[in-house]
């Protein structure tokens, strides 16, 4: 068994990678990244620990007062949880983990941390793709997973109140129940939190349709790093009184402040519902298709998602169902929404009928009954597990303009070549972002050298955004300046000065590491 | 073999949507609730498709009793790959009480009329988990059975079926006609594809009523009541031995 200590040392792992590439994965298992257990994000990755002070028996004390022993996590083995992400591409070294039910408890807390200058990480469901859920190394995780009371949901305005750690899952079903829906809608849905889908401005599914969190986050109450409460402002959708100041903690990423509560507007739910899952021969194909169905679906369509043959078979494959079409290089999935199901029918077999006439699409099925839709989209959304199941994913979240978007991963699988296992592209087509993932044996630093800064520097060619809704976290936290000019940076670096003076919260994520220089 | 194939399929709420009891509590609400074809009917749609496709089957004859709104699930079983497609029209009120006996008797007439080799039915509709219809049919007509078939294979003039029974799987020999019911490990059926889901919107469906065969569908049952299961209640957590014993024999359990 290799230990990953000598993967350190640079010329051993070109020797181990060559090695391991020779070998057909049959002698190894099919998921080879957990072969191995995750190493320290301390050891794998560059990063040195900065100045904050070292958790002590008196600290753990004032925790057990403020949560009761029940709230304070310490056992190694339940701290596993803690301290490695969804990936599995970081582990962190955090000796506790606290969960407070109450806002006032979180800010006592933060409270008590800020004075001490111990660091923190905030952690919702951990299911960030970047890294940013987890510590780098002895950080205090603050967890919200006990704070997830549904307030209320006014079924007039459709605003719901909620604390943050709930889980998205079950506001979609209370929501739902209600007459409503929640904005967004992600592959994590039974995992992650509302304050965690805030606070990196997750996007989703259901962008397309409903806009970013940006619009339909009414109000935030958050704690910042010295314990202060910010309230809720007046929760309505129109309120100019002064600075938007909860723009500022959506796609903050936990480093501005910790979001306890989170008022979010929710729009009615929509009685029929059908899906598209179309199989094509190209990615002009693909691009053609978008253009058909956005003139004719326009005011219905509530998703457009493409992925390559590569994406859909992995998918299936490790989630052991039998593929719902023949093979294609592309598919593309559509969804439309609205409250005329005959209307809406109609349009949808009349949209389908000129996309075969074109020959656009050749096989495909669509589908109105709950059961089936949620199959069709587990494909879609099981893509990224499915990947990670066959090794180390290396994962890219960009936007870019859709007629360019497949070009690159056209070009990184020729730049790779057989130095990897694959290398595919799926995503959300409507909104110009596309989620590349090569996908390789293990983790290996020369296949990181190969593909980055390569992939960002392709992006910033096409301007677009090194990371469309992922977020920096730990993982992307050097590449803000691919789309994003200095200036911006430095004003930036003095807002987290403003609201965190101690660089307490979620450190290492986010800014880059010349900050705080 | 060039057998003719009657399939029923019925239209039942979707099985990922969440049921409510009716206020009335003498049925569930079904009004603006999201219907599909049965489960376990789709997996016998797929499994007569799939013997005509092995040349086993001539032609496939689809069958559904219930309100207009069948029609949907018939128009998925042609576009599945069943020939024609029979909708026996029952008010929606009076599909609330219809029970297996008389959609056996219903299916028993239209197999006589359609001259029908084998009977492929779902073993059981997730509304009322009856498992009673295909049995029916088969007494009815004085037809062998085999029912839970989680694999059907032609053997000589008949077939070989093999069930999935408590102790296992059990293997019989049935001659034709016969009566199969489906259970879930038989196969998986196919999502209706593009060409054929515009063809079968074109397709004729034959209409018929209970009446038009002789078949008399007054309710032999009243539903008294209708409930949700007891929430669960929450869980005690105890701090040692001594005192789970203790709670157990509180609880009357020891």
């Amino acid at each position: 068994m290799l230990s990953f200590t000598f993967l350190k040392y640079m010329d051993v792992a070109p020797r181990i990678s060559g090695l391991l590439s020779q070998r057909k994965c049959s002698g190894l298992p099919s998921r080879c990244a957990s072969m191995f257990r995750v190493p320290f994000t301390a050891d794998r990755y560059n990063v040195r620990r900065r100045d904050y002070a070292k958790l002590s028996e008196d600290d753990l004390r004032v925790f057990r007062d403020i949560v009761g022993d029940s709230g304070v996590v310490t056992g190694p083995e339940d701290l596993e949880f803690y301290n490695v992400d969804w990936l599995r591409i970081c582990r962190g070294q955090s000796t506790v983990a606290l969960r407070p039910k109450t806002t006032q408890q979180l800010s006592d807390i933060l409270k008590h941390c800020n004075t001490r200058k111990l660091a923190v990480c905030p952690q919702g469901g951990n299911t960030g793709l970047v890294g940013g859920s987890v510590p780098v190394f002895d950080e205090v995780v603050l967890s919200l997973n006990l704070m997830n009371h549904i307030e209320s949901l006014d079924t007039v305005s459709g605003t719901l109140i909620s604390q943050a750690g709930a889980v998205l899952e079950t506001l979609e079903n209370y929501a739902s129940e209600r007459g409503r829906v929640v904005p967004l809608d992600l592959g994590a849905k039974g995992s992650c939190q509302i304050g965690g889908n805030v606070a990196t401005n997750a996007g989703g599914l259901r962008f397309l349709r409903y806009g970013s969190l940006h619009s339909n986050v009414l109000g935030l109450e958050t704690v910042l790093a010295d314990g202060t409460i910010l309230p809720f402002g007046t929760n309505m959708r129109k309120d100019n009184t002064g600075y938007h100041l909860h723009h500022s903690f959506i796609g903050s990423e936990g480093t501005l402040g910790v979001i306890t509560q989170v008022a979010l507007l929710c729009p009615p739910k929509p009685s029929s519902v059908s899906l598209c899952f179309l199989g094509l021969n190209s990615f002009e194909d693909v691009l053609k298709c978008y253009d058909e169905t956005s003139k004719a679906l326009t005011d219905i369509l509530s998703a457009f998602e493409f992925l390559d043959t590569e994406c859909y078979t992995t998918s299936y494959q490790e989630h052991n169902v039998s593929p719902p079409l023949k093979p294609f290089p592309f598919y593309v999935m559509i969804e439309v929404s609205g409250w005329n199901a005959e209307g809406d029918t109609n349009r949808v077999s009349s949209l389908v009928e000129t996309l075969m006439n074109k020959n656009l699409v050749i096989h495909g099925t669509i589908v109105n009954e709950p059961s089936h839709m949620l199959s069709l989209w587990k494909i879609r959304e099981g893509v990224a597990e499915a990947l990670t199941r066959r090794g180390y994913v290396y994962k890219y979240d960009l936007s870019i303009p859709k007629r360019e978007m497949y070009n690159l991963v056209e070009d990184v699988r020729k730049r790779m070549g057989s130095s990897v296992e694959s290398c595919s592209g799926y995503g959300h087509l409507g909104d110009n972002n596309l989620h590349l993932n090569i996908v390789t044996k293990d983790y290996y630093p020369e296949v990181t050298k190969q593909l980055e800064p390569y992939i960002f520097e392709w992006t910033r060619k096409h301007k677009g955004s090194v990371s469309a809704e992922h977020g920096l976290g730990f993982k992307k936290r050097n590449v803000m300046q691919y789309s994003q000019s200095p200036q911006a940076i430095k004003l930036m670096q003095r807002m987290k000065e403003l609201y965190d003076p101690n660089g307490i919260l979620n450190p290492y994520k986010v800014l880059p590491d010349s900050f705080p220089s | 073999m060039s057998l003719r194939v009657l399939v029923g399929v019925k239209r039942v709420i979707d099985y990922a949507v969440k049921v409510r009891v009716r206020p009335d509590h003498k049925w569930v609400v079904t009004d603006g609730v999201k219907h599909s074809m049965n489960p376990f009917d789709e997996i016998a749609v797929e499994e007569a498709v799939r013997l005509k496709e092995k040349k086993v089957v001539a032609e496939i004859v689809a069958v559904s009793c219930g309100p207009p709104q069948a029609q949907e699930t018939l128009r998925t079983a042609l576009a599945m790959g069943a020939d024609k497609a029979i909708h026996v029209e029952v008010p929606a009120k009076e599909a609330e009480t219809l029970a297996p006996l008389h959609v056996a008797n219903i299916l028993a007439k239209i197999i006589q009329e359609e001259k029908i080799d084998l009977v492929i039915l779902g073993k059981q509709a997730i509304d009322d988990d009856s498992n009673q219809t295909g049995q029916m049919v088969a007494g009815l007509l004085n037809w062998p059975q085999a029912t839970f078939a989680s694999e059907i294979v032609q053997d000589g003039d008949g077939l070989k079926v093999t069930r999935e029974i408590d102790g296992g799987l059990e293997v019989v020999q049935v001659k034709l006609p016969a009566v199969v019911t489906t259970d879930l490990r038989l196969n998986q059926p196919r999502y209706a594809t593009l060409p054929n889901i515009m063809k079968a919107k074109k397709k004729p469906i034959d209409k018929k009523t209970p009446a038009d065969l002789g078949v008399d569908i007054t309710p032999r049952q009243e539903i008294i009541s209708v409930d949700e299961p007891p929430t669960r209640q929450a869980g005690a957590k105890v701090a040692d031995v001594a005192d789970l014993v203790q709670k157990l024999k509180e609880a009357g359990r020891i």
